[in-house]
């Protein structure tokens, strides 16, 4: 089976000032093309780290790291952006959407990035935004949206442009267990139809049940790591 | 293209209050420099014009090289032949022709050396105010009249009035001695103390008999009808000269050069204050630019870790802020343009200037010159002292490290 994300003795420590945090420590972790992987864990232990080392938003302080089969701790900066760009899609906590793009508009934003005309653009974002289920709210801004509305959209956005694997960092953590919940099916749409490979962290144990993947960290170390399907 | 540039407009107006505020002091500094501009070349061009009119012309036909060492047997030869037929062939009233000496001039108690002029009556009034500006007596009668007229300050000094006569002592061109006695008609006050104080004017046959000169003069004076046409009108002479390369066309730039050495310091002056004025803008408007990216920092966090360049965020904030100063601009031309436009139509003045000036034939008014040069100036150059500015800020966004920014608390 191909393998999405491999990541080898990978360890970050943080320097604060002279004090040194050891957020990661010696992780090997493969994730199969396909899969549907939850980061859990207490606070502090390690997902969002993880998450920003695989999504090439930060640098491991030592081990190797591999998405597509490319070495994404030893690309730089230019090569990391179009990486991001092209393969990876980001899903974060709030706050994610461009505040005075209209709900279409952010979903365009990445393809204008990728240099996709307009016609497809539009096509292509209209298409996505019904399928996440609010394409009458297009016209909307970020302001007009309810977390869950908003939320959808940084899904559409992720997922739009088909990258290989789209990293989302507690997507649910303020939205209501029902909204969450509508949220987490959408996702596991997202992976069987358009194959896309998903981690995502979550403290919520709701959501821990969408999971096919469920890896524990603590203290930077995985703990435990459960097939679910 | 298109996202990206409602992006920076959108951006523009997320604070609405601070985008006018910048805006309105880029409008104003650019109300203030073209009207300024304007004015001050209408200005210049007022006191060009003023000067040009008393006495020197437009332009001068000369033999060359008089200007320079003007030596009475350096003529023109035929003067008044040379100047009818160039009135006739360019249609310009604006030609006369000119002799000039130099004489000891005394009445009973008190001599002066001073300039004489011999000039022709029918024709100086159409290059010079001075035969409008007899403040006693009469202008001079005709070419053949034996008669002088004299600036009020010199008659003054002189002790005589209109109807007194004066004695002149000089040299003819021939190095004979050239003396007469002659009555003063009238006593002229053109604004130019200079030449209140010193010139002598006489009708120029009678001058050319008094100083040997025969059918020779020293300067042909042209003057358009119009500074604007200046240009113009001096490409019309030069077709109608006569090929003779021992005559010149010198232009007021070759003839008062000091005026011209006045007017370039006067800009230089006023540009110090200018740069002055928009680099206070310039740094307020440069804090403006800091404060909404820093504000940003999490948005632009987001943008990297979709897969956005630092460069192409640079990019985006350097179109903002070149959108926002096109805005100031755009409001100041139009505002700016409109106050010179309003004295361009109604004129500018001060007070008292207008009194001062009508004494000598002049309206004392400014118009503001409105080309497209004295109004893009200044906002040519405060649009490049803000883009300027505005890559400081642009530059910061490199060292945006993504996690970072993400957690920004903005
Ligand atoms: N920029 C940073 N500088 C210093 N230490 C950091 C930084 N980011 C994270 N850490 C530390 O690294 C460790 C792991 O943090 P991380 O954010 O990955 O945890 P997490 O599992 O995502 O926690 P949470 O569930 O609260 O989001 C923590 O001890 C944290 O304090
Ligand atoms: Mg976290």
């Amino acid at each position: 089976m191909e393998t999405t994300v491999v990541c080898r003795g990978v360890s970050k420590i943080y320097r604060q000032d002279t004090v040194a945090v050891p957020a990661l420590t010696d992780i090997d972790l493969e994730i199969p093309k396909l899969d549907f992987v939850c980061l859990s864990g207490p606070s502090g232990s390690g997902k969002s780290t993880l998450l920003n080392l695989i999504g090439g938003l930060d640098a491991p302080t030592a081990g190797e790291i591999e998405v597509d089969g490319q070495r994404v701790d030893k690309m730089e900066k230019g090569a990391l952006a179009d990486l991001r760009l092209r393969k990876i899609g980001f899903v974060f906590q709030a706050y994610n959407l461009i505040p005075v793009l209209t709900a279409r508009e952010n979903v365009e934003f990445v393809m204008q990035l990728q240099g996709v005309g307009a016609e497809e653009r539009t096509r292509k974002a209209r298409k996505i935004l019904k399928e996440v289920g609010i394409e009458e709210l297009e016209n909307r801004r970020p302001g007009e949206l309810s977390g869950g509305q908003q939320q959808r959209v940084a899904v559409a956005r992720a997922i739009v442009s088909e990258p290989s694997l789209v990293l989302a960092d507690e997507p649910t953590a303020n939205l209501d267990s029902k909204t969450a919940e509508n949220l987490m099916q959408l996702l596991r749409h997202m992976n069987r139809e358009h194959g896309v490979t998903f981690v995502f962290s979550t403290h919520d144990k709701l959501v821990m049940e969408f999971s096919r993947r469920l890896i524990t960290l603590r203290d930077g170390r995985i703990v435990d790591d459960v097939r679910r399907d | 293209m298109a996202i990206t540039l409602r992006l920076a407009w959108r951006n523009l107006w997320r604070n609405p209050r601070r985008t006018w505020f910048t805006a309105s002091a880029i409008a104003f500094i650019t109300v203030l420099l073209i009207f300024i501009i304007t004015l001050q070349m209408g200005a210049f061009d007022m006191m060009l014009d003023t000067s040009l009119r008393v006495f020197t012309g437009q332009m001068q036909i000369q033999r060359e090289g008089y200007l320079d060492k003007p030596q009475m047997r350096v003529t023109v030869a035929r003067a008044q032949n040379l100047a009818g037929s160039l009135r006739r062939a360019t249609g310009l009233p604006g030609i006369a022709v000119r002799a000039n000496g130099f004489a000891l001039a005394a009445s009973g108690t008190r001599s002066y050396g001073v300039p004489v002029v011999g000039v022709e009556p029918a024709h100086e009034s159409a290059v010079s105010t001075i035969p409008r500006l007899i403040r006693q007596g009469r202008y001079l009668a005709n070419d053949t009249a034996q008669e002088l007229v004299v600036g009020a300050v010199l008659a003054r000094n002189l002790k005589i009035k209109v109807g007194d006569e004066l004695t002149l002592l000089g040299a003819g061109m021939d190095g004979s001695v050239a003396a007469t006695v002659l009555p003063v008609v009238g006593l002229f006050e053109s604004g130019s103390p200079e030449l209140d104080r010193h010139l002598v004017e006489m009708p120029l046959q009678t001058f050319q008999e008094v100083f040997s000169m025969g059918q020779e003069a020293h300067a042909l004076v042209i003057s358009g009808p119009s500074l604007e046409r200046m240009a113009a009108t001096q490409v019309l002479v030069r077709q109608h000269m006569p090929q003779d390369p021992a005559l010149v066309l010198l232009d007021w730039e070759k003839l008062l050069p000091g005026v011209k050495q006045v007017m370039q310091a006067d800009i230089i002056e006023h540009w110090f204050l200018y740069i002055v004025l928009i680099l206070v803008v310039t740094f307020s408007i440069l804090n403006t630019f800091l404060m909404s990216v820093l504000e940003r920092t999490r948005e632009f966090g987001i943008m990297l870790a979709l897969g956005a360049t630092p460069l192409g965020i640079g990019r985006l904030v350097l179109l903002e802020s070149t959108l926002l100063t096109l805005l100031g601009l755009a409001i100041g031309i139009v505002l700016g343009g409109g106050i010179a436009l309003y004295f361009n139509y109604y004129g500018f003045t001060f007070k008292g200037m207008q009194e001062l000036y009508s004494q000598f034939g002049f309206a004392g008014v400014i118009t503001p010159k409105i080309t497209f040069v004295n109004v893009m100036t200044g906002p040519a150059v405060i649009f490049a002292f803000t883009v300027a500015a505005a890559l400081y800020p642009a530059w910061r966004i490199r060292r945006l490290r993504i996690v970072e920014a993400m957690h920004a608390v903005h």
